[in-house]
């Protein structure tokens, strides 16, 4: 890890920002508009440093809620937390592997909008809310669920592109070593 | 696990969001236009993607199919016009009826054409951001309307783009009223998440006069939106609600909020 990837993260975060306010396909398909934050957040709770986690919280937060009609700051605490209990579990978590990363997304698209609602009913705000809140929360979570493993290639792809590649044909050849000493 | 520059980190963030959730309203609103406007440069660039899509499909089309299309808007341009002499007229004899009866004049609407660049990215709200802002005359409160009806209000305005509580989001009331009938009552919000082109007129009096298929328009009781700009169509009978203290019925939207692209604002 180092500074490279936290920028590409953060710029990850304001291209999916920015994508979310002006693609409408979704929303006009399945009755949602699909927050890819939280994927986001899963990849960088498995692979970043904590800084980064923090610095994508509240940037994420805060242009998502710039260009919405959520109080300012009122994302910045669930995509904090997500990130926060998955980087305190991250030793545990088999994150090479596609059924943890779809699940951990599937969790942590499931629970940001939740808390993010949770937090604005408590501050006597009215949400738009009724039956088929529902249906917009399992599109928000199976969406997110599906971007989550896609967001880890894209990653990997990136430092791929950007990573000094090791040589592969080493000059040094095991059987011509020369052991020093008797045996 | 966690060290202590994390319990720094997390503290950090967690009073910048404490913060910014406590600023006034008002303030809020500056920086949210300020943060967005970080945004300006990516919706500029997704515009002329949109625009260079819409060029290549204009390039297809037939040159049969223009022509017809030109010979169609003149006549609508002519119909127009002739609507336009007529409401001068009408507006003549008007404003001469006024001043006989010592009315106050009735200030000419000022339209200023905005396009939509952002939607609301949460699903619980439903605003749009305009490229309109105070550097162009925009005010809080502004009226939003296209030629089919009323869009909403603008609730935040910044230099150079605002934001617009559409109708059906749950903060944007309206006082309205049946064109016939003047049966009075309050749009209260979008039926369901899902449908946000059908409104509930609420508060409508239990002995109210309204049928299915009359429109509905503003009327000026609240002083933000100017009387008669039409808002949808009742599609049902008003019932009762609240052991019959009041009425409600759902009214179908004259405006596609789904297919806004470009809106008028009405300048005060």
């Amino acid at each position: 890890m180092n500074w490279l990837t936290s920028i590409l993260i953060l710029l990850t975060a304001y291209l999916v920002v920015g994508l979310e306010a002006t693609f409408e396909g979704l929303r006009h398909l399945l009755g949602a508009q699909i927050d890819l934050l939280p994927a986001l957040m899963v990849y960088t709770a498995l692979t970043a440093d904590f800084i980064t986690l923090t610095v994508l919280a509240a940037a994420g937060g805060l242009w998502l809620d710039s260009l919405s009609a959520n109080p300012l700051g009122v994302s910045v605490a669930p995509l904090l937390a997500v990130g926060c209990v998955i980087y305190s579990r991250r030793a545990l978590i088999l994150r090479d592997q596609y059924f943890a990363r779809f699940f951990l997304g599937l969790g942590a698209s499931a629970a940001v909008p939740v808390l993010t609602l949770l937090l604005l009913l408590s501050s006597r705000h009215t949400p738009l809310l009724g039956w088929a809140s529902l249906w917009q929360w399992l599109v928000m979570s199976l969406g997110g669920a599906a971007f989550t493993p896609l967001c880890f290639r894209f990653f990997d792809g990136l430092h791929h592109a950007f990573r000094y590649q090791p040589a592969l044909n080493v000059p040094f050849r095991p059987d011509r070593e020369i052991r020093r000493g008797r045996k | 696990m966690f060290k202590r520059p994390h319990y720094i980190a997390f503290g950090l963030v967690g009073l910048l969001t404490l913060i910014v959730l406590t600023l006034p309203n008002n303030t809020a609103n500056q920086i949210k236009l300020a943060v967005g406007s970080l945004f300006l440069p990516f919706f500029g660039l997704a515009k002329s993607s949109h625009q260079l899509a819409a060029q290549a499909g204009e390039a297809v089309t037939p040159r049969a199919e223009l022509v017809r299309q030109n010979e169609q808007l003149r006549r609508t341009n002519q119909w127009l016009e002739l609507r336009a002499m007529q409401a001068d007229a009408l507006r003549h004899e008007n404003d001469g009826l006024r001043q006989q009866l010592h009315w106050q004049a009735r200030a000419a609407w000022k339209l200023k054409l905005a396009s939509v660049v952002a939607r609301d990215p949460a699903n619980w709200w439903l605003t749009i951001q305009i490229d309109l802002g105070s550097r162009d005359g925009v005010k809080t409160n502004a009226p939003v309307l296209t030629p089919e009806g009323l869009v909403g209000r603008v609730y935040a305005v910044g230099p150079a783009s605002s934001q617009v509580m559409l109708l059906g989001n749950p903060n944007c009331r309206v006082s309205a009223m049946s064109e016939i009938g003047g049966a009075a009552g309050i749009i209260v919000g979008a039926a369901s998440p899902l449908e946000n082109s059908i409104l509930t007129m609420s508060y409508l009096s239990s002995e109210n006069n309204l049928k299915p298929g009359q429109m509905i328009v503003t009327s000026d009781a609240g002083g933000t939106f100017p009387k008669g700009v039409v808002i949808g169509q009742a599609f049902e009978a008003p019932h009762p609600v609240e052991f019959g203290l009041y009425s409600e019925v759902r009214v179908k939207l004259a405006v596609d909020l789904g297919a806004l692209e470009e809106v008028w604002v009405l300048m005060p």
